[in-house]
């Protein structure tokens, strides 16, 4: 557009007419990713709880291997990250510019925090041999089953957690150096995949961690 | 009113006020599940940990992910989103927990001891 627009609507980009347009098809546009996200995990965690219908005690005996120091300290993690994403993107649409700035690298850095932890992890449970396959510790066959879930559901949600940490990182550096808007929707986009991830952990930590514990 | 939040808080202060209290409701309620899964409360194990999931959710998706906001297209895809997720779950377990009585030999069904139906 040749007409210059007034500082409040730098964050306006093709085709909206307005900021408020815009703002509704970033949420809309996202909600509908996250949903399409929701089935992806959705349909691991169905065929988990098929499994764990059909072999309930096995699933508990795997269950109780897993370190739920790491699982608990994560979850923590992730919630705080979220709370930290909630502020970042909030103040951002609220204008101010020192709170998302000190807000988006501590997102960055708690992702990042998680993701450290679950290495330590995944290396004591290698150390263990808890991988599907023959130097399996435990006797029941469908407790690797269990933990072919933790592998995969771990993982993929590790996946989702690094494209996350990679995508604030790079807002935060396009907002640093002013070359987007920090009331740019985009903010509130960014902003619902990363709870998103969060809430897929909360599901998945009562599944992989909690079970068979009080056996 | 706005659904999209541009006539939310505008001060660090409140912004912090209003998020701060849900961050204190999902750290108590982690910590709620995860002294009653070792609570001896046999198969309320189980619910009592994915009902406090799905309350922890709650509290991100209404409060975090502002479906608290009155904007009825973003609440409608995420009922529309929980609308699948309930199809794909209900027509799988009514599959899985009513089948008969096995007729061939293999077949899975719930209770089935685990050796004899893994094949390696």
């Amino acid at each position: 557009m040749s007409v210059s627009p007034p500082a409040m609507h730098e964050a306006l980009r093709e085709p909206w007419h307005s900021l408020h347009r815009q703002r509704e098809g970033v949420g809309f546009g996202v909600w509908i990713f996250l949903g399409s996200e929701v089935m992806f995990f959705g349909g691991a965690l169905m065929v988990y709880t098929m499994y764990r219908v059909l072999y309930p005690g096995p699933f508990a005996e795997a269950a109780r291997e897993t370190n739920i120091w790491y699982g608990s300290i994560n979850t923590a993690v992730l919630l705080t990250s979220s709370l930290t994403m909630a502020v970042a993107s909030e103040a951002a649409q609220a204008g101010l510019r020192r709170l998302p700035l000190w807000c988006l690298p501590a997102t960055a850095a708690l992702g990042v925090a998680f993701l450290v932890l679950k290495g330590f992890e995944y290396n004591e449970d290698i150390t263990k041999h808890l991988m599907p396959g023959d130097n399996f510790p435990l006797h029941a066959p469908a407790a690797q089953i269990f933990w072919a879930f933790y592998w995969l559901l771990t993982g993929v949600h590790a996946l989702h957690l690094t494209i996350g940490i990679a995508m604030v990182a790079f807002f935060w550096v396009q907002a640093w150096r002013n070359t987007r808007q920090l009331t740019s929707p985009a903010f509130e986009g960014l902003a619902l995949y990363w709870h998103l991830v969060d809430v897929v952990w909360i599901f998945l930590y009562p599944l992989i961690y909690l079970p068979g514990r009080s056996m | 009113v706005s659904g999209l939040g541009e006539s939310s808080p505008h001060s660090a202060r409140a912004i912090w006020r209003s998020a701060l209290p849900v961050w204190l409701g999902l750290m108590a309620l982690l910590l709620l599940t995860l002294v009653l899964a070792y609570a001896p409360l046999g198969a309320f194990n189980s619910v009592a940990a994915v009902a406090i999931a799905f309350l922890k959710a709650l509290l991100v998706v209404l409060f975090f992910m502002h479906l608290k906001r009155p904007d009825p297209l973003l609440r409608m895809t995420g009922a529309a989103t929980l609308l699948w997720l309930f199809f794909l779950f209900t027509l799988t377990m009514a599959d899985i927990l009513d089948r008969k009585p096995p007729t061939q030999p293999g077949t899975l069904t719930p209770g089935t001891h685990q050796s004899a139906a893994i094949a390696r």
